[in-house]
C-alpha cells in the first residue's frame, strides 16, 4: 500500500447511529450505511493520517483482521467512497478540503452498503 | 409564465378566504373567486379554522386552464426569503419573513394540494419534522406510520383497521415534534382510499416499514438501516444543502425516539392485532 490520504468531505451530513455510520451526499442525497470497520475508517479520515496508519493503528487494534487483507479492503472502500465525492482521496496529506475528490471507479464493496 | 415577484398588487379583490389549518398550522388562502373559494371549503373541509393570526397568507390568483401537465418538473428554489416554485400547471413563491405569497394556478384543486405540501415540508424541516410516504393512524392515543413506495400496502393497511382505529391519511403523513416528543397529525393528502384523513393528533409510538408477505409479522430494523429507509420516503423538494443537513438529522433523531419495525402482512385485519 502506497501512502494515501483520505479526508471527509464537507458535502455530506453523517451521523453515527449504533456503531454503524450513515452518510447522505447533500449534492445528491445518496445514502451510504458504513459497517463497524469501515466506521473506524471514516472518523479516522483527517487528510493527515496516512491510510496504511489508519489500518494498522485503529482497524487492526479493534478488529481481528488480518493485515494484509485489511489494507486491500481499506483501499477499495475509500477507493469506492471517493467515487462518489464523499471522501477526498490523494497522495499527500490534504489541506484544503475544497478540492475535488479525485474519481476512481471501483466494483461495489461489502464494507459500505 | 412570465416570472412575478411577490411584492405585486393584485388588481382583484380577494374577498373569499379560508383557513386550511394542517398539523396545527393555518395557511389562510385568499381568493376573488367564489367558485374556487368553495372548492377549497369542500377539499378541506375537515381543516378548516378559524386561526386570527395564520402562521402563512397566500393570495390565489386564477387563470384559465391551460395546457401545461402537471408532469412537467416541480423546480422549487430559494433566493435569501423568498421560496420560489413552479411547475407546469402552477407558480407561487411566499416570503418567509413577512410570511405572505401568492399563487398563479388555474382553478383546480391538485395544484394548491402541491403548494401545501411543499409549504409545509418546508415549514416542518425547520422544526425537526418532516413529511413522508406513509399511512398513519390512531389506536389506543398512540399513532402508529405505515411507510413504504406505491404498491406497498399504505391503503390496503388504512383500509384493513378495524373500527377503533382513527385512519389519520393513507398517503401523506404529518410528522411534527412538540416539545420533544414526535406527533402524527391527520392531512387531507389521500392516496387510492381517496378519503380525507381525520384532523387529530397523537404522540408517535411506532413506525413500520410494509412489505407484503403470507404471514404477519415484524421484525425489528436497525437504527441506520432504519434511517436511510425513512430518509428514502421523506419527502423533500428544496436541494439546499443547509436544509438537506437538517431533513438528515432530523430522520437520525426520529429513529432514536421511535422504534421503527417491517411489517410483513397479509391482507387481513388481524394484522392490526400484530401493530397494538
Amino acid at each position: 500500500m502506497t501512502n494515501r490520504y483520505i479526508a471527509r468531505s464537507p458535502e455530506i451530513a453523517a451521523r453515527l447511529l449504533a456503531d454503524e455510520m450513515i452518510i447522505m451526499s447533500v449534492r445528491d442525497s445518496t445514502l451510504f450505511t458504513l459497517n463497524p470497520v469501515a466506521t473506524v475508517i471514516w472518523q479516522a479520515a483527517d487528510g493527515s493520517t496516512p491510510l496504511r496508519e489508519i489500518v494498522e493503528r485503529k482497524v487492526c487494534a479493534q478488529f481481528d483482521i488480518d493485515p494484509g487483507a485489511a489494507c486491500d479492503d481499506a483501499e477499495a472502500f475509500v477507493a469506492e467512497l471517493a467515487s462518489h465525492g464523499i471522501l477526498f482521496l490523494s497522495d499527500q496529506p490534504i489541506r484544503d478540503l475544497a478540492t475535488p475528490a479525485k474519481a476512481v471507479p471501483v466494483e461495489e464493496h461489502s464494507w459500505a452498503r | 409564465m412570465p416570472e412575478q415577484t411577490i411584492l405585486r398588487t393584485c388588481a382583484e379583490n380577494l374577498d373569499y378566504g379560508v383557513s386550511v389549518e394542517i398539523g396545527a398550522t393555518p395557511i389562510r388562502l385568499r381568493t376573488s373567486s367564489p367558485a374556487f373559494f368553495r372548492l377549497l371549503e369542500d377539499r378541506y373541509g375537515g381543516f378548516l379554522g378559524q386561526a386570527p393570526k395564520p402562521s402563512y397568507e397566500l393570495d390565489v390568483e386564477l387563470h384559465s386552464p391551460t395546457p401545461n401537465s402537471p408532469r412537467a418538473d416541480l423546480e422549487v428554489s430559494r433566493n435569501q426569503n423568498v421560496w420560489r416554485i413552479s411547475r407546469g400547471d402552477f407558480w407561487a413563491e411566499w416570503d418567509t419573513q413577512s410570511r405572505r405569497g401568492h399563487v398563479r394556478q388555474s382553478p383546480n384543486p391538485y395544484s394548491i394540494d402541491t403548494v401545501l405540501r411543499i409549504l409545509h415540508s418546508l415549514v416542518l424541516t425547520e422544526e425537526g419534522g418532516f413529511l413522508v410516504h406513509a399511512a398513519s393512524a390512531i389506536r389506543n392515543g398512540r399513532a402508529f406510520l405505515f411507510s413504504g413506495v406505491s404498491g406497498a400496502g399504505k391503503t390496503t393497511i388504512s383500509r384493513l383497521a378495524p373500527p377503533d382505529v382513527t385512519v389519520l391519511t393513507d398517503e401523506i403523513s404529518y410528522v411534527r415534534k412538540c416539545n420533544g416528543v414526535y406527533r402524527a397529525f391527520g392531512t387531507p393528502f389521500a392516496g387510492e382510499l381517496a378519503r380525507v384523513g381525520e384532523n387529530v393528533a397523537a404522540p408517535i409510538a411506532g413506525l413500520f416499514f410494509l412489505d407484503k408477505g403470507p404471514e404477519n409479522r415484524r421484525e425489528p430494523i436497525g437504527d441506520s438501516a432504519a434511517a436511510a429507509a425513512l430518509l428514502r420516503n421523506i419527502l423533500f423538494f428544496a436541494e439546499d444543502p443547509a436544509l438537506v443537513q437538517t431533513v438528515f438529522q432530523s430522520a437520525c433523531d426520529f429513529v432514536r425516539c421511535v422504534p421503527v419495525s417491517r411489517l410483513v402482512f397479509r391482507p387481513d385485519p388481524a394484522v392490526w392485532e400484530t401493530i397494538v
